[in-house]
Formats: structure tokens, C-alpha cells, sequence
């Protein structure tokens, strides 16, 4: 029934928050290191489907969820949850850096786990800010507050902190909506390095954005999923009519 | 705006009128303010002329009405001092708990109670509070303890508490729900539970806010008068214990803090005499405390702007 092949599988999965329904029977698979996309207007559910996943829709008690996730091996519902968001890590549409020094911000997660040895800190903090292009930038910097960096700047920052605690896989909510085009160019190089290792699932209002930078695209409408496929086919050959208007921009 | 064709001068001229007249008022008080500030300086002048201001502030003995009168404040410096440092130690963590419990734990119903329950404890007239815990708590205390009376800093102490509680509380709460959503949604993401999330990440980003909450609790426990009148018992002794010697603060001896002196003293003194001017001098003193914490506060409160 779920796909071995796929990190992350949705079966049938429903979500309403109170009486509204934000997700209506999804079923899609995510492959491993690859970089798929979800689109779709405001209000489709993309963002909410992307919670579903690291259960960060639990935080809201009205939330009622019926279908099944998988990650991996279990459905997610069976992971502790500390595991499972260590594991599958993410990262929101607003730089949300902690008002504390860059370098309290990357090991933030690692003390979480107990991890105290300043050793092994500094080196996974080294490591962290490498892979996610920021360490050159703050490398002479790493005991001064992230809020005096710029946005693009935080961004990835917060792209290292999640990175630090080892995950598999990456939640992208919107990473780029509140940057301007060049700190958006460099996040998009980021994720082209990072799927390399990495699982990343990126929700994006943007279509140019998705079909730059993603190998899969699911497109999500009215709480939907309407169209899942390779990102060249969706955007050059779409099946579904809907998704051809939504690309085409004749709504959104 | 209703009169766009013919009012259009004449609502410029209103808005100008509307503008000066505040103007007015605020410099009115502005104004008030220096005079009161400048009655209390001048009015002290002559006791700070004869005593000398090192007398009132190091000196141990306050006998105005003695032949050979003393003007020694430090007394009721220590005791105002001893008395705010307790009002300080017992409410912060008290009411810390209870801000934190509201903003980020109590279900919806139970912090609508408990806010407004908590903000109308800080509109009892304080002479209502200071009876209640001269009939109730300070037999009680003198029970507990053994006492002779229960009229003790202990006593004055947890009613100052019980008075600077809802502006900690009231602050405190303020400073933690003004926390963005986003510092705890990303502490979550990264596998925090509720427990790590507040205390690593919302209390840290919200401390100057709660650091200005324990200073405005601090500054209304140092300028409070009447309840510790009635509870605290105004004896002039030192209230000290020595252990081994060194002495300490004790807490269970009568304590006479500046405000209590103004107000006992102030009613029968002979105006213009020595004493009068000597009571200005402590005014001065004590406003000059109030007017430190107020302008660190400030400080610490703008502080916290500036970083958001």
C-alpha cells in the first residue's frame, strides 16, 4: 500500500480545523533526495499538509487529522515526537532566528538532546552554518545576536539551526516569501546543494520558483490535491485542467 | 470631514485649538510637577543648611522633638530598604509563576478569571488591605512566631506583596504574550516540549519586559505608606539580629520605614520648625529613590523596544 521507495507517504490523509476542512483524502509519496514542491493558491491546504508531516499541526487542539502519514518505516503518529521533528526538520515562512547569539541559535536543538560538550558543538556549528552558506558571513560573528543579521541572513540561519540536529528530511514553509531577490536566489542555491543529502519538501506560492528549483510538483487546490507529478510534466504537459489554469495564471 | 465646502477653514482652525489646549494641559502638569519638585527641594533646604545632608542619611538617631534633637535617617532608610528588598524576594518568583501559568499554560477559561481577578486585587484602597492584615495577619503571625504582637516587617512584607503583585503579574504577562508566535512554533519544530520552550526561549526573549515588571512592583512597595502604617508596627530600632555577630535583617521586629514617618510625623508638626523642614529633607530622599527605579525601568523598558 505505501510506496518502500518513498520517505514520506500520505494515504487518504483529512484534516479540519474545527468544523473547516483544510485537507481532503491527500495521498502522495516524497521521494529521498529530491526537492518537491507544493503549489497552490492561499487557503489550499499546502501549508497545512507540510504540518501534518513533523506534526506541528498538534499545537492546535482544534485540530482533528484522519488518514495515515508515514515516515519511513512508521506512521508519524508512532514517533516520539522529539525524535521525529529532530529527524524532520523545518523551517517557516518568516526568519523566526530566537532573539540569542548566532551561535546560541545553531546549538539551540543539539542542547535540547543533552548535548553539551563545547567540542562537539563548535564543530557541528561549524558544519551546520557551512552547509547552509552562511559560515564566511559570521564566522568572526558567532557570539553576536542573530537579530543584527539581515533577512536572507536569518533565513539561512534558521536553515542551519534545523540542519544541526542531523535530519533526513526538510519542511520549507514559504522560505523565500519574505526575502527580497537576490537573498531568495541564494536560498534556492541552498536547497540545489542541500537535496544532495537531504529530503526537502518546499510549500511555495511561487510557480517560476517551484519549477526552478524542484524534480517533483504536487498542486494543491481548495484542499485538494489535485495533480502530482515530475515538475517538467506538471508545468509543460499538465493532465488536469485546473492545474493548467492555475500555471497559466488564470487564477490564484 | 462632514463639512468638506464650508467648514474646510474652520476644522484646520478647530484641530489647531484642539492641539494647543492639549498642549496646555500637558505642560500644566509638566509645570506642577517642577513646582512640587521644587517645594519639596526648598522647603528641605533649611534642615540640609542645619543638620547637614550626611546626618540625615548616616545618622542612627531621630528625635526631632528632643531637647537635643537627632536627625539621623538611616534607620528608615534600612527599614524602607529591608522592607522593598522583601516585597521584592517573595512576589517576583509568586507572581512569575502566575504570569507564566496564565499566558502560556491556563486553559482560555481559567486565565478570563484569573486576569481580571488578579488586576481588581490592585484597586483595593490600600488602607482596606492594611486593615485586613492588622485583624487577620498579624495575630496570626504573632501566633505562628510567638510574638508579643504580630506588627512586624514579616507582616508588612507579605502585605506589599499581596499589593505589588498584579503589576508584576499584570507586566510580566504582557512582556511573555508579546513573545512572537514564531519563537515557539521554531522551538517546537525543533523538538522542544512546552516546558524547554518557555524556559529557554519565551522567558529569555521577554526578560526586560519582566525585568521592568519587578521594578515597577519594586517602586509601588517603596512608595507605599499606609498599609505598612498599620501592620508594620513603626518601631524606631534597628530591626537586626547579630548570628555570630554579623548582624542580619529581622524580619519578625517592627520596622518604621520613610513614608511612615512622613505620615506620622507631618500631622502635628509646628510649621516652619526644624522637624518640618527635617520631614521635606526625607521626602526628598525617598522621592529621589522612586525617581531612580522609575528612571531605570524606563531604561530597561525602552531597552526592550529597541530589540523587538
Amino acid at each position: 500500500m505505501v510506496n518502500p521507495e518513498a520517505v514520506l507517504s500520505s494515504r487518504n490523509v483529512s484534516l479540519w480545523y474545527g468544523e473547516t476542512r483544510a485537507l481532503n483524502q491527500v495521498s502522495m509519496d516524497i521521494p529521498e533526495r529530491q526537492v518537491t514542491a507544493i503549489i497552490g493558491p492561499s487557503g489550499c491546504g499546502k501549508s497545512t499538509y507540510l504540518k501534518t508531516i513533523n506534526r506541528m499541526t498538534e499545537l492546535n487542539s482544534s485540530v482533528k487529522i484522519d488518514g495515515l502519514i508515514q515516515f519511513r518505516t512508521k506512521p508519524v503518529q508512532h514517533y516520539d515526537v522529539v525524535e521525529l521533528r529532530r529527524r524532520v526538520g523545518m523551517v517557516f515562512q518568516k526568519p523566526n532566528p530566537f532573539p540569542k547569539s548566532i551561535y546560541d541559535n545553531v546549538v539551540f536543538g543539539l542542547r535540547l538532546l543533552g548535548r553539551r560538550r563545547k567540542s562537539e558543538l563548535d564543530r557541528i556549528a561549524e558544519m551546520s552554518l557551512r552547509r547552509a552558506a552562511l559560515w564566511d558571513e559570521v564566522k568572526d560573528r558567532l557570539r553576536d545576536s542573530a537579530m543584527g543579521l539581515s533577512g536572507g541572513q536569518q533565513q539561512r540561519l534558521c536553515i542551519a539551526r534545523a540542519l544541526a540536529v542531523g535530519p533526513e528530511v526538510l519542511l520549507m514553509d514559504e522560505p523565500c516569501s519574505a526575502l527580497d531577490p537576490v537573498a531568495t536566489a541564494k536560498i534556492e542555491d541552498l536547497i540545489f546543494e542541500l537535496k544532495q543529502e537531504y529530503t526537502i519538501v518546499v510549500v511555495t506560492h511561487n510557480m517560476q520558483q517551484a519549477a526552478r528549483i524542484s524534480d517533483r510538483t504536487a498542486f494543491f487546490l481548495t484542499a485538494s490535491l489535485i495533480e502530482y507529478d515530475q515538475t517538467k510534466r506538471i508545468f509543460e504537459n499538465p493532465r488536469d485542467k485546473r492545474t493548467e489554469d492555475y500555471i497559466t495564471g488564470r487564477f490564484g | 470631514m462632514k463639512s468638506v465646502h464650508h467648514g474646510f477653514h474652520w476644522t484646520a482652525a478647530k484641530d489647531r485649538l484642539i492641539a494647543v489646549l492639549l498642549l496646555l494641559v500637558a505642560l500644566l502638569t509638566v509645570v506642577f510637577l517642577m513646582l512640587i519638585l521644587g517645594f519639596l527641594i526648598t522647603r528641605s533646604f533649611p534642615a540640609l543648611k542645619e543638620v547637614g545632608l550626611w546626618e540625615f542619611l548616616a545618622g542612627s538617631r531621630w528625635m526631632p522633638s528632643s531637647r537635643t534633637p537627632g536627625y539621623g535617617a538611616s534607620r528608615m532608610i534600612y527599614g524602607s530598604f529591608m522592607v522593598a528588598a522583601g516585597a521584592l524576594a517573595l512576589p517576583v518568583p509568586w507572581g512569575l509563576a502566575i504570569a507564566i501559568y496564565i499566558s502560556e499554560l491556563a486553559p482560555k477559561p481559567v486565565r478570563e478569571v484569573l486576569k481580571p481577578a488578579l488586576e481588581t486585587l490592585a484597586i483595593f484602597p490600600s488602607v482596606v488591605l492594611g486593615f485586613v492584615g492588622l485583624v487577620l495577619l498579624a495575630p496570626w503571625i504573632a501566633r505562628v512566631f510567638d510574638l508579643a504582637h504580630g506588627l512586624t516587617a514579616l507582616t508588612g512584607v507579605i502585605m506589599l506583596s499581596i499589593m505589588a503583585l498584579p503589576t508584576i503579574v499584570s507586566i510580566a504577562e504582557d512582556a511573555i504574550g508579546s513573545v512572537p508566535q514564531e519563537y515557539r512554533e521554531a522551538s517546537y519544530a525543533l523538538g522542544a516540549n512546552k516546558m524547554e520552550t518557555i524556559l529557554q526561549v519565551v522567558i529569555p526573549a521577554a526578560r526586560s519586559g519582566i525585568t521592568a515588571s519587578i521594578m515597577l512592583g519594586f517602586g509601588r512597595a517603596i512608595g507605599e505608606t499606609m498599609t505598612l502604617l498599620m501592620v508594620a508596627g513603626n518601631a524606631l530600632s534597628l530591626p537586626v539580629t547579630r548570628v555570630w555577630g554579623v548582624p542580619i535583617p529581622d524580619f519578625l521586629r517592627s520596622v518604621r520605614t520613610l513614608t511612615a514617618t512622613i505620615a506620622i510625623e507631618g500631622l502635628d508638626v509646628p510649621w516652619g520648625s526644624l522637624h518640618y523642614h527635617a520631614l521635606f529633607v526625607i521626602g526628598t530622599i525617598l522621592f529621589t529613590f522612586t525617581f531612580v527605579i522609575n528612571l531605570l525601568t524606563d531604561w530597561v523598558l525602552h531597552r526592550w523596544r529597541v530589540e523587538d
